[in-house]
């Protein structure tokens, strides 16, 4: 979900959707007038007002301009798809993307996985205060967490590039997958626990065999967000960058003179990958519906 | 929920178990100790540095830098405010209705309908803002054939303008302000309205007296989930708008990294942190700070 802001919202929906009892439907006579018409056709009208630029750019990601993307059509052409990789800095700032996400989802699973196991699961002096720290982190402005972090690193004279980079994603992410892990935790069963550890398991057999296989989905879903969310960042990423280029960068700098076509193409692919992620998710859902309802 | 209200038995922890979370909690508390709590720390004392750029800054303590930047950026604040709170109220017109909609009368498709309007933010927010300055182009795809058949003039523009600026947040910040409301309104049992009906209160009366009033913990949490970060926006800004509509975060974006003016670009920082402290607090106070992941 490569969205810059919406960080704090994100977190809800995949929690909250998946926890949610089954649709109501509402008795038919409500169903009349308003919510058959005006309010479908008003949402309706809404989602094509979100997927316009979408449109936009996936159409002319197939024009067949000189270098520039430019408001006229000129034809339908594949050669922006098979030249996707021509531009050397546009390469590199895609690579530096790619190890700056790589790395910093890692990091900040296994850490922040640890402290929402911590939030979640033990009652401890300091635990209000950390998730307060949490909340913040979340809360707080972009451009004020970048400038923070400038003026430390300028402070502290460091030497501004990928590790930079790589430290802020970090931060920024460990309170996404906490919180994320946190939310599974709190209130699921600890019986299974117990049982184990009267079986003798050692402690770390036991969060082996079967903590983390309970908390795994928790685990897996704050890494893909904090994947997206490294990956798309911009301005916490500028204000630490230094000389380095990721691919959120480099597009904004190519803005002042108009995009080349490829970033269109790089779009459009991100987008399909998207889509195809959201049709895997639904039909995987909708199996999971259908063998409860065998198994009911 | 409390860990200890599902109805199983708490185990008296024992000795070893006390340092249990203090150990997971460390490596990352240290991470955040040492590149988010200590950075703001950090801010306040550069805020307080004084010299010019290029430096070297001298640590005074002095709080002159505060006023200096009120004076000379105060527009720039108040522009920021404006366009969030104006952007901010677009949004929750636009998603209110669609997501009492979804919410109510959704049914099966609920997920799916839902999925539909946050996959055009798979795309990175930068390319989003860059095809919204790519339709709205003086001789783009809307302007140019409009001008071409002469309904507008060659000189009209939507690009840098207020308009522009505020068009691309209100897109950009949907997704915020269009969950929390789902979810809110998601909570509300229908049959809460079904007995409304049948104690004859119009339809209109059931939205204004049982659906709207539960949701307002929903209004209240998507305000603050888009003004926050609609107000330390600078990329619409950059992208879309032109000096005249430059905000608070373009400012601080320039002074830090353009400038070199480290001191009074961190004193801007705090003072925007400061004003996002406050509704940050409100809204801690309002729905707790576990109701962030909800």
């Amino acid at each position: 979900m490569s969205m810059q802001l919406p960080r704090a919202s994100v977190t809800m929906t995949t929690e909250e959707v998946a926890r949610e009892a089954p649709p109501k439907p509402l008795t038919p006579k409500r169903k009349r007038g308003w919510g058959r018409l005006v309010l479908p056709t008003y949402t309706a009208l809404v989602i094509l007002y979100l997927m316009f630029p979408i449109f936009v750019m996936i159409v002319f990601g197939f024009n067949k301009s000189t270098g520039r993307v430019n408001s006229k059509w000129l034809g339908f052409t594949l050669q922006w798809y098979r030249e996707l990789f021509t531009i050397p800095a546009l390469t590199d700032a895609i690579k530096n993307s790619l190890i700056v996400a790589t790395i910093s989802t890692v990091i900040a699973t296994i850490l922040g996985t640890m402290v929402g196991l911590a939030l979640g699961r033990y009652r401890f002096r300091g635990r209000q205060v950390s998730s307060f720290v949490l909340f913040l982190n979340i809360a707080a402005p972009e451009v004020v967490l970048g400038a923070a972090l400038l003026a430390l690193f300028v402070t502290l004279r460091s030497h501004l590039g990928l590790p930079t980079i790589i430290a802020s994603h970090v931060m920024f992410n460990i309170a996404y997958v906490a919180v994320v892990v946190r939310a599974r935790v709190t209130g699921f069963d600890r019986s299974m626990e117990d049982a184990a550890q009267d079986l003798f398991a050692d402690p770390w057999t036991t969060f082996r065999k079967v903590t983390f296989p309970l908390i795994f989905p928790a685990v897996l879903s704050g890494a893909l967000l904090a994947f997206a969310l490294s990956i798309d960042d911009f301005v916490i990423t500028q204000f630490v960058a230094g000389p380095s280029t990721t691919f959120p960068l480099w597009v904004f700098g190519a803005a002042r003179i108009g995009i080349p076509p490829q970033v269109n193409v790089l779009g459009t692919l991100i987008f399909m990958g998207g889509v195809l992620f959201a049709i895997a998710n639904a039909v995987n859902a909708r199996r999971k519906e259908r063998a409860a309802l065998r198994s009911s | 929920m409390a860990a200890g209200t599902t109805g199983v038995p708490v185990r008296r922890p024992r000795r070893g178990k006390r340092v249990v979370p203090y150990l997971l909690s460390l490596p990352g508390g240290l991470w955040l100790l040492v590149l988010f709590i200590l950075p703001m720390g950090t801010m306040a004392l550069v805020s307080t540095q004084s010299g010019l750029p290029p430096g070297p800054f001298k640590q005074t303590f002095d709080f002159g830098n505060y006023g200096e930047v009120l004076r000379a950026f105060h527009t720039h604040l108040l522009r920021s405010l404006q366009y969030a709170g104006i952007v901010t109220i677009l949004a929750l017109l636009i998603c209110y209705p669609m997501a009492y909609w979804i919410a109510l009368y959704g049914g099966k498709r609920k997920n799916g309908i839902l999925l539909l309007i946050l996959l055009p933010f798979f795309v990175s927010f930068v390319i989003r803002t860059i095809q919204w300055q790519f339709i709205l182009a003086d001789q783009g795809i809307i302007l140019g054939p409009l001008k071409r058949i002469g309904l507008l003039s060659q000189n009209y523009h939507v690009l840098s303008t207020s308009v522009a600026v505020i068009g691309g947040m209100t897109y950009n910040f949907i997704p915020f302000t269009a969950l929390p409301l789902y979810v809110a309104l998601e909570r509300i049992d229908p049959r809460l309205i079904e007995a409304a009906g049948d104690l004859y209160s119009s339809k209109v009366q059931a939205f204004l007296r049982v659906v709207l009033p539960l949701s307002i913990p929903g209004i209240f949490a998507a305000f603050l989930l888009t003004f926050i970060p609609a107000v330390g926006d600078y990329v619409n800004a950059a992208i879309l708008g032109g000096p005249g509509n430059y905000m608070i975060g373009n400012i601080i974006q320039t002074l830090f990294i353009t400038n070199g003016d480290y001191p009074r670009a961190a004193a801007l920082g705090f003072i925007l942190m400061a004003l996002l402290l406050v509704g940050a607090a409100l809204y801690a106070k309002v729905l707790g700070t576990e109701e962030i992941t909800v």
